[in-house]
């Protein structure tokens, strides 16, 4: 009996805390791969919308109410991004999120956000379904795959003249979507690839597909994945003795790439699609200078994942904490956020896309090519 | 033809890796007959130890390559070794006489644990350890060229050389007596006198020493491995185990070995997106033919 009294006071206390927690704050979510082989990228993700969540309190949150965030660990895994998606929703009562990383996590658990009415946000999912889905609450602050797969082609073409391109994927949403598009693009310029073929995410051997690059005597390897594959197939294709370009696209911006690869001798030259950096818009100076004092270097999706918290909470703040309305606000109005103005069409995509090209160097580091 | 032989020696590699951590599902069925689940993430544990003992070397101010690696195989199969021997007596001997279903959940969890231990001790992250050893050996075919290099010499030849002492142990030595009497009848071995506890945390620990071996070569070789990297290749070591026979040693390395080259043949010369597709249905066929495996012995009911 008393069993039963103590367990219907803990209940009643769980649900008046959840009740002003709702009431006294602004929850939002971040989603990623908190855990697991890409928990790098999730790490960037939470830098960026803690930084931003705690500049936004300082000038007196949103409205007034401060902002709180929740972790939301998806491990870049479909299944798992549904049952963390439909959590924020019910039991976290999150108004938006940001997030998630992962192509093939975003777009089910944006149907779930759609659904509860919350605004979703993500800094760095690429896929171009995820905005076709003519979803409402769906916006993004990174570009698409098929413009990312414009700029490596037309590099590969013009700026390396390159005919012989082959071209690898992880059979992943993201990375066969990016590796078709830029396919897509090449084959519109007339260069038709040598070679199309998936390897499989989790696996370190890569031999056997090096040998057959080197077979077919590709000038250029583009590969569509992550850091995770793309570091043992560059450093097995350096070991079979190839020389080819070795050029990827925004799945490999980490600092892990060149650990994975083994040294940095490895990465020395390879190519990346990523957007313009950052640090040259003047907005965002005083925002990369911040997470320098910390002794934080922001790279890859930080400032990203910093702009996806500001485009939240400015939606927010306008429609007054109405995350319906506030996805609907973004349609016509614009953000100043951290990486200059953002403006968005009728998908929830960015009107202009700036991805250029970066070359990683033999000290492990990536900068832009002019 | 170059490209042939290049595909050979890449899947003779990738082989004879399997195949030494087929070695390990295969002794634990031969002498328990249950399939040992957490073997895959033994051999996950030995690549976190080699990082470590490559950096507790260095550590302490050891740079020549052949110390180095030395000391990280006798490091790395010793500790990997005990962590076979621990998870025995934790998961398996207490369920000695129960059935066989319990053991196999028992492995499940096992393995379960261990993924969580690492990834709660070690983190989540992608570790990588620098290159050791670089350079290769290059044959001119025709006009193009067959390379191997160093690293992958060394795999060959360690792991050859790791199937080798175990054959002759299994063979020729008391220990491989009482293993093999133990594999044909537990009860009979153990009223002629022979501690059958002790055989069966042998063979654990000689399972997972095994494992260590292939655990410190692909690290050393591929760098770079992570909480789940057991899983995948646990699953091709197992398949490796059941193609060649379970239960048989040799089987285990040819099984390995057809694995390997099969893979690789496969993925280079025709498609490397369905290569494990290739694989699974040579599986299939060769159960269909020979259903206990290439060398496997069929299982005879005991009246």
């Amino acid at each position: 009996m008393s069993n039963v009294i103590v367990r219907k006071t803990l209940i009643s206390l769980a649900i008046a805390g959840a009740a002003t927690l709702a009431q006294a704050d602004v929850v939002i979510g971040v989603a990623g791969p908190h855990t697991g082989a890409y928990a790098a990228f999730g790490e960037q993700l939470w830098k960026g919308a803690e930084q931003a969540a705690a500049d936004i309190n300082a000038n007196g949150g949103i409205n007034g109410e401060m902002i709180e965030l929740v972790k939301a660990d998806d491990a870049c895994e479909p299944k798992q991004a549904v049952s963390v998606a439909n959590r924020l929703v019910d039991s976290d009562g999150a108004l938006a999120v940001v997030g998630h990383f992962c192509s093939s996590s975003s777009i089910p658990a944006s149907r779930i956000y759609e659904e509860a009415g919350v605004l979703m946000v993500t800094p760095a999912s690429t896929s171009p379904t995820l905005t076709d889905q003519g979803l409402s609450n769906v916006y993004r602050v990174c570009g698409r795959d098929d413009q990312q797969g414009d700029v490596a082609a037309s590099y590969i073409v013009d700026t390396l003249g390159a005919k012989r391109v082959a071209i690898i994927h992880d059979k992943d949403t993201y990375g066969k979507g990016l590796a078709d598009a830029t396919k897509a693009t090449l084959n519109a310029y007339g260069v038709k690839e040598v070679m199309y073929e998936g390897l499989t995410r989790g696996e370190k051997d890569f031999n056997a597909l090096i040998t057959k690059i080197r077979s077919v005597d590709a000038d250029v390897v583009y590969f569509g994945g992550l850091h995770s594959e793309a570091g043992p197939l560059v450093r097995q294709l350096r070991e079979q003795g190839s020389k080819a370009i070795f050029m990827s696209g925004d799945g490999i911006v980490s600092d892990e790439f060149v650990s994975v690869a083994g040294s940095p001798e490895y990465v020395d030259g390879v190519l990346m699609t990523f957007g313009a950096d950052p640090t040259s818009y003047p907005a965002g100076k005083t925002v990369v200078q911040g997470f320098r004092d910390k002794g934080f270097e922001p790279e890859g999706y930080v400032l990203y994942s910093y702009t996806a918290m500001q485009v939240v909470a400015a939606a927010l703040s306008a429609n007054d904490l109405d995350p319906v309305k506030g996805a609907e606000w973004l349609q016509t109005n614009s953000v100043d956020t951290a990486m200059g103005k953002k403006t968005f069409d009728d998908k929830g995509d960015l009107t202009v896309s700036d991805y250029v090209m970066y070359e990683w160097d033999a000290k492990g580091k990536y900068t832009q090519v002019n | 033809m170059d490209i042939v032989l290049q595909q050979l020696v890449n899947g003779l590699t990738l082989g004879s890796v399997y195949g030494l951590i087929a070695i390990g599902y295969t002794m634990v069925y031969g002498i328990i007959g249950m399939i040992n689940f957490a073997h895959g993430d033994v051999y996950m544990v030995s690549a976190y130890i080699t990082a470590i003992a490559i950096a507790l070397l260095t550590f302490f101010g050891i740079e020549s390559f052949p110390i180095i690696i030395i000391g990280t195989l006798f490091l790395t199969v010793a500790v990997t070794g005990a962590y076979g021997w621990v998870i025995e007596r934790i998961a398996y001997r207490p369920l000695r006489n129960s059935s066989r279903l319990s053991v196999l959940i028992s492995a499940i969890g096992m393995s379960l644990i261990l993924q969580n231990y690492v990834q709660l001790s070690q983190g989540a992250n992608q570790q990588g350890v620098p290159t050791l050893l670089t350079g290769a050996i290059r044959f001119t075919v025709g006009d193009g060229f067959v390379q191997i290099t160093y690293m992958k010499l060394l795999i060959l030849f360690i792991s050859l050389l790791g199937m080798g002492v175990l054959t002759y142990v299994i063979q020729k030595t008391k220990l491989g007596r009482m293993c093999r009497a133990t594999q044909q009848d537990r009860k009979m071995a153990s009223i002629l006198g022979i501690d059958t506890d002790k055989v069966i945390s042998t063979v654990f620990v000689i399972g997972a020493m095994m494992a260590a071996l292939a655990g410190v070569l692909i690290t050393l070789d591929y760098g770079a491995f992570d909480f789940y990297v057991g899983f995948i290749i646990g699953i091709k070591a197992f398949t490796a185990a059941v193609l060649g026979g379970i239960g048989s040693l040799p089987g285990a390395m040819l099984g390995g070995l057809i694995l390997g080259l099969s893979e690789a043949l496969f993925a280079g010369l025709i498609s490397s997106d369905y290569k494990d597709v290739f694989s699974f249905s040579l599986l299939v066929l060769i159960l269909i033919v020979r259903p206990s495996g290439l060398l496997g012995k069929p299982e005879v009911e005991k009246v």
